[in-house]
């Protein structure tokens, strides 16, 4: 009799200010795997939508940058053991995007799920490493300190879906910054269910904020948007990296630009670094 | 009965001025390819002190090229050879720094108190402090083996010159990158008696290059395919375009812009020392300083108090003879200068807040800018949001440390800020919540080193000085 059964598809959406809205336009777009067979319709996010997600990492940035680094530690390694006991579901999910092998697909997702944990133990590392005390030629007590930046858009990978989404996302949180991603156009899908993985893991609603649709148009709003502070660059080929450079240069955003990455080897920490801004205190010493 | 103060000419006989210079490129002074001579002049009398040469996009190919020949060897030599190098180069800086500080005066306009005791003496700390990062690289947290980027194209403002060139020049050769700098189109001179030191050091040619002229030489510097990175210190619209202009390419940018500090005042700040931060927060260089402290918040309840305390103190500015070692404020830069600053505080008044300057005479040739002072600001007013870059100060209020912040955020640079409290927790939350890459407590406008300088949002991105100040000339 279970043989009858009709399996319940799922819904994609976006993931913004912490909610699950469909896009604002109305819009969907066939998502298939690699042999074009239908897996789902995915939110194709609009214009509204990326700036509809500024506001939401911008309402949540003072409340993330101003968390201590011991909770976004916990917040992150959280992320990594609810990811764990959904593991199977993201391994279906890689494999189908990716075309790959059952384990191939695990390899990528238990890659995936230890990489937040590797970032989770940088939280409160982090200002150690790159910050200084500056031994100044006068008497002054005089400190550098790194501070995150602010709103980071990040265009993700296009072809390492769930890995490479990882390896972009969690580096930007980890040091209290906001981030507003979009997804793998083509494979949007373990990028989606990874925001139900997000929801339920004490991330504060708006600091990680998911857009699925076409990278080119989503790109534009976010590199041209006076309230985005950096843009990361990882997903754009060389044409839309350039067009998206040169909007950036209107508010001066910090740009990654993109280039080849092998997103199974370690991380180093450049990814970190890159959307950091160091702030250096002075005040004068004496009795 | 009033004693004035006798003159206290510092003597120009120890600068030796050329009437006409080349380029160096490539270890030589050499003749521009074809782009004429400009004249520079001393903004204090509009003398014309030399002529020198507008680069072309010829002449800065050149460079370029001889900057890459000299590239293979230089980043090839051990790095204590190359940190000997600077080390010479900050002595020489320290033998000649009085020469250098008149000519630095005599080319800007800047008090000689200022180009003799703050610019000289950080210069040669800025080579002798970079030196000694050549052989350790490896242990500035970038990779045990960081590499330099190659030829570096830097671009540098009219502020301070020669301090400037140390900011740019100095990390760039110690990590082993060769340079091609353009100076300010006003103030070419010290830069090229940099050139003159350079020989004395016996430094390999090739590995500094100075290409004089105006924007145009910088934008066919900034473009060129033959250089790896770009650095530059100026204003935010020309960073702008600038990050347009490498948009697409590998070049690694740095921008060091515009700003609009904030120097906020609480109730229990030790009024004096607060007016003499103020003072040399906005006064300093004339307020030529991208980080100078432009916008007074002052806490409501001290504001008379204040005000009248720097008014009073503002009447004791001596403005005039830049070479006079009682000078505390000198010529504006330029003609051009001054009529943007000129502009500006007329749109403050026109705007609707008050203007106040103590009665000063000012000299009747040269370009020059009573200390002023505009209160009833709001923050709409243009006073409060542009840069000035000139002796211009804009006082507004607040009554909570919340509103403090709120204000002193309120702007699209975040390059500096200034907190006067006595009590440190205060000071140290304000600090926390402040968008800007340097934060002056019961102080101001303190530079070193050994201490990372740069902005948050449009004041440009990178941080000059200190370990963080290698980054830009590494491959990290």
């Amino acid at each position: 009799m279970s043989d009858a059964r009709l399996g319940v598809l799922k819904t994609y959406k976006l993931y913004v200010g912490g909610r699950f809205p469909r896009s604002e336009s109305g819009r969907v777009y066939e998502v298939t795997d690699v042999k074009d067979r239908w897996l789902a319709n995915a939110p194709l996010a609009s214009r509204k939508d990326a700036r509809d997600a500024v506001v939401a990492a911008r309402k949540a940035f003072g409340g993330w940058s101003g968390a201590t680094a011991y909770n976004r530690g916990q917040i992150l390694y959280r992320v990594a053991e609810m990811l764990e006991g959904r593991r199977e579901q993201f391994v279906a999910e890689v494999a189908d995007a990716e075309g790959l092998s059952k384990a191939k697909a695990a390899a990528q997702v238990d890659a995936a799920i230890d990489r937040w944990v590797w970032y989770a133990g940088w939280s409160d590392k982090v200002a150690q490493i790159a910050g200084s005390s500056n031994p100044v030629a006068g008497p002054y007590f005089n400190l550098s300190a790194p501070e995150p930046t602010g709103v980071v858009a990040v265009l993700a990978p296009q072809e390492s879906s769930f890995l490479g989404l990882v390896s972009v996302l969690a580096p930007v949180i980890v040091t209290g910054n906001t981030a507003v991603v979009v997804t793998s156009e083509r494979a949007p899908l373990p990028a989606l269910s990874l925001a139900e993985v997000l929801a339920t893991s004490d991330l504060p609603g708006g600091v990680v904020n998911l857009l699925s649709g076409r990278t080119a148009e989503l790109g534009a709003p976010l590199a041209a948007h006076q309230d985005v502070n950096a843009l990361d660059l990882t997903g754009a080929d060389a044409d839309l990296a350039k067009e998206l450079q040169t909007a950036a240069a209107d508010n001066l955003k910090r740009v990654l630009r993109p280039r080849a990455t092998d997103w199974s080897a370690d991380p180093g920490t450049d990814r970190l670094l890159a959307f950091l801004e160091t702030k250096t205190v002075w005040h004068p010493m004496g009795v | 009965m009033t004693f004035d103060y006798a003159p206290a000419p510092e003597s120009r006989a120890v600068v030796d001025l050329a009437s006409s210079y080349g380029l160096f490129i490539d270890g030589e002074f050499a003749d521009g390819a074809g782009g004429g001579l400009r004249k520079t002049v001393s903004p204090a009398t509009e003398e014309v002190l030399a002529e020198y040469t507008q680069g072309t996009a010829e002449d800065v190919d050149r460079a370029v090229q001889a900057a890459r020949r000299a590239f293979e060897k230089w980043s090839a030599l051990p790095g204590a050879e190359r940190a000997k190098y600077l080390f010479r180069i900050a002595r020489i800086i320290q033998e000649r720094s009085r020469e250098l500080a008149v000519l630095e005066t005599l080319d800007n306009g800047k008090p000689i108190r200022e180009s003799r005791d703050a610019d000289l003496p950080l210069v040669a700390a800025h080579f002798f402090y970079y030196a000694g990062w050549a052989d350790k690289l490896g242990h500035a947290g970038f990779g045990a083996d960081p590499r330099p980027l190659g030829v570096a194209g830097q671009v540098i403002p009219w502020n301070f010159p020669l301090l400037m060139l140390a900011w740019k020049v100095a990390p760039a050769l110690a990590c082993g990158n060769t340079v091609v700098l353009k100076p300010a189109e006003t103030t070419p001179l010290s830069a090229l008696f940099f050139a003159d030191i350079c020989r004395q050091a016996g430094l390999p040619k090739g590995v500094v290059n100075i290409v004089t002229g105006d924007g145009s030489t910088g934008a066919a510097l900034v473009a060129h395919p033959g250089i790896d990175k770009v650095a530059f210190t100026g204003s935010t619209g020309v960073g702008k375009a600038i990050a347009r202009t490498v948009a697409g390419t590998d070049k690694k940018l740095t921008l060091e812009l515009g700003g609009k500090a904030a120097n906020i005042v609480f109730d229990d700040a030790p009024i004096d020392q607060a007016v003499e931060g103020i003072v040399n927060g906005i006064f300093f260089n004339q307020g030529h300083v991208c980080c100078a402290g432009s916008r007074l918040l002052v806490q409501e309840s001290v504001q008379d108090e204040l005000l009248d305390a720097l008014k009073r103190r503002m009447s004791t500015l001596r403005v005039g003879d830049p070479l006079d070692k009682n000078t505390d404020i000198g010529a504006i830069n330029s003609a051009e200068q001054l009529s943007r600053i000129t502009e500006l505080t007329a749109a403050g008044e026109a705007e609707g807040a008050e203007r106040w300057s103590p009665a000063c005479e000012l000299p009747g040739s040269g370009y020059w800018f009573a200390p002023t002072l505009f209160t009833g600001v709001t923050q709409a007013h243009r006073i409060a949001r542009e840069e000035i870059f000139g002796p211009v100060l804009s006082v507004l209020t607040f009554r909570t440390p919340e509103e403090a912040v709120a204000k002193a955020n309120n702007t699209p640079y975040g390059l500096s800020a200034g907190i006067w409290t006595e009590k440190g927790s205060r000071m140290l939350w304000m600090a926390s919540k402040l968008r800007a890459g340097v934060i002056w407590s019961n102080t101001f406008n303190k530079f070193d080193p050994t201490s990372p300088f740069g902005g948050y949002k449009e004041s440009g991105f990178g941080r000059e000085g200190g370990r963080h100040g290698l980054e830009a000339y590494l491959n990290v």
